[in-house]
């Protein structure tokens, strides 16, 4: 009786410490005043937070990286809303193919999509660097855009573009006056899923980043092999609190989770 | 062109795919009647109508509206109102928005459209609901929403698609009298969709009664009631007691059975379980079945023609299960089927 009181509180306890317990040994250690990153932390100074603006690097991958993010999440909406709206709407032959393939980034692990990229892609056809990334990331968004927007598309009637018509409105302009503006809180959640996947995303970006062209993960990554420094910490923290920020933000004016 | 073809349907072949819903069909609709398509699932009523919108393009035949073909016109330039089963208003706009839908697409000027809008909306009794989203509103008032956002653009035909069907008894009566008033007020055309009798009967100026994708009879909600022509409709309309006729004779499961007095020339003969004369006659059935209905009773009878419908009096004393009963299927009460099957 009483292991069994026990049982999901100390279950609940360790995935809280599991999950939450890194994120807060690295914000712990990005306050440290110690040269190097350690945990407990030595002292307390804001240095290695001010040191993550001075580092060109940084800086550099950190537009790379919203450039990707946002960029890629555009294109592939633009691509996956008509999707979405032709597999909803449509009986399409072929149909689940196409939304299985179109899914296939997400259950391909990362590291096998970069190198198949870069073995098959990049290399036999040289592609620059900045556009092979900027693919493979609008590739890997796809897949949220389309299941989400579709989502949001089954919970929309058919009938009212239909009506729309009726009215007078050209079929194309009834999907903009009256499809569009009902799955809009499906589209911003579709945006903000694609630029958290593709600002986190790192094995894919591992293969394809090439000298001077890096996203800010890989980038950190490279970073720490060579100095071990607390402004790895530092910048992990400030990073997740933007993530956070954007998926409460979203959750509060639009029932994100509604979406996904 | 005369008020009497006002619009008017030439050998329509309508399919989806392979698939024929509707079969070389004519019909022929004067100006500012109130015609319903009667007939159960699946017998292309709401094919014809999606056809007549535009919404549908025929395999073959023509569409003609007020003196012009419109076969190849657009839906959006038909000038056809649709009033959805599911009333399909745009969920993201306000009722004065969604009524107004129509009027911006046309550019109608600013001070016009804010009347014509206003006005539909008063019409439809939703004056205090203008700002309102559709979500918010019960379903009786979204279907009133729906009927002023068609009746705003002042159309030359009104269909409607079950118009009564997702209604509560009450509101039923409520959108029923408000057609009839919009009807009158505004002369429009109006064609609409139902399976059930009940609403045709009491709503249209006149029945098509369709049965897999061909029209089995046209007529007043009277003939259509008292006089079916074909087996189908006298079933669809409440005739119980149906039987082919072979030289004069009823084909029944236990072979042919002579009828006291002249027998017309027709396909069938049909009577409804009110016509059958209970307690004298040529015939002996056995009460299989008993129920009380109010003002009358229903009794199942197990006879040498098959089973009996009949329906009598409740102030008549009542038979028992099993009882022995003499009955009559009169003649001259019966519907005289023209087809059968």
């Amino acid at each position: 009786m009483m292991a069994r009181n026990l049982f999901i509180p100390i279950t609940l306890g360790l995935v809280i410490t599991f999950l939450i317990g890194p994120f807060l040994i690295i914000v712990a250690a990005s306050f440290s005043a110690g040269e190097t990153l350690a945990f407990p932390p030595q002292g307390f100074s804001l240095r290695w937070i001010a040191k993550v603006f001075t580092v060109e690097s940084f800086r550099d991958s950190f537009y790379m990286s919203m450039f990707l993010a946002i960029g890629g999440t555009l294109v592939a909406l633009i691509l996956g809303i008509p999707a979405s709206y032709a597999l909803s709407r449509y009986k399409l032959p072929g149909a689940e193919t196409i939304r299985t393939i179109v899914s296939a980034p997400i259950i391909v692990p990362g590291i096998i999509v970069g190198l198949s990229l870069l073995r098959y892609i990049v290399v036999p056809f040289q592609v620059g660097i900045t556009l092979a990334l900027f693919l493979a990331h609008t590739a890997l968004i796809l897949p949220y855009a389309v299941r989400v927007v579709s989502a949001s598309l089954g919970n929309l009637r058919s009938d009212i573009e239909e009506a729309a018509v009726l009215l007078g409105s050209s079929r194309l302009g009834a999907f903009f006056r009256v499809v569009l503006p009902n799955i809009r809180g499906g589209i911003m959640s579709a945006f903000i899923l694609g630029f958290v996947t593709s600002f986190n995303q790192v094995p894919v970006s591992l293969f394809l980043s090439g000298p001077g062209v890096r996203t800010l993960p890989v980038d950190m990554i490279a970073y720490m092999e060579i100095v071990f420094d607390p402004s790895v910490a530092a910048l992990s923290a400030l990073l997740a609190f933007m993530s956070i920020g954007i998926v409460f933000i979203a959750e509060r004016f639009l029932g994100f989770s509604r979406y996904v | 062109m005369s008020d009497a073809n006002f619009l008017t349907l030439e050998n329509l072949t309508l399919a989806y795919g392979d698939t024929v819903a509707v079969k070389d069909l004519n019909l022929t609709i004067g100006k500012g009647e109130l015609v319903a398509f009667l007939g159960p699932s699946g017998c292309g009523k709401t094919t014809t109508m999606r056809a007549i919108a535009g919404l549908l393009s025929p395999a073959s035949g023509h569409v003609k509206l007020d003196g012009a073909d419109i076969t190849r016109v657009s839906a959006n330039k038909r000038n056809v109102g649709l009033m959805f089963q599911s009333y399909a208003l745009f969920p993201h706009l306000s009722v004065y928005e969604n009524v107004a839908f129509g009027l911006r697409l046309k550019k109608t000027p600013a001070a016009e459209l804010d009347k014509r809008v206003k006005a539909g909306i008063t019409s439809v009794g939703l004056t205090d609901y203008a700002d309102r989203k559709p979500g918010e509103l019960s379903g009786g008032q979204q279907q009133r929403v729906a009927l002023a956002r068609s009746m705003v653009m002042e159309p030359k035909v009104l269909l409607l698609d079950e118009p009564l069907s997702n209604l509560d008894a009450r509101l039923r009566l409520d959108m029923r009298s408000e057609l009839q008033r919009v009807q009158k007020e505004t002369g429009v055309t109006m064609i609409f969709v139902t399976h059930d009798q009940g609403e045709a009967l009491s709503l249209a100026d006149r029945i098509v009664v369709m049965k897999r994708g061909a029209i089995e009879q046209i007529g007043s909600p009277e003939d259509i009631y008292n006089r079916p022509t074909s087996a189908f409709v006298a079933d669809f309309v409440g005739f119980e007691n149906i039987f082919e006729l072979s030289d004069g004779r009823l084909k029944t499961p236990k072979g042919p059975v002579e009828l006291s007095g002249p027998v017309p020339i027709a396909a069938g003969l049909a009577w409804r379980p009110r016509m059958v004369t209970l307690g004298s006659g040529p015939f002996q059935g056995t009460v299989r079945g008993a129920s009380f209905a109010g003002n009358s009773r229903e009794y199942l009878l197990d006879t040498p023609l098959g089973p009996i419908k009949a329906e009598v009096d409740a102030a008549l004393p009542s038979h028992e299960l099993g009882a022995e009963l003499a009955f009559d299927l009169p003649v001259g009460a019966a519907a005289q089927l023209r087809t059968f099957g």
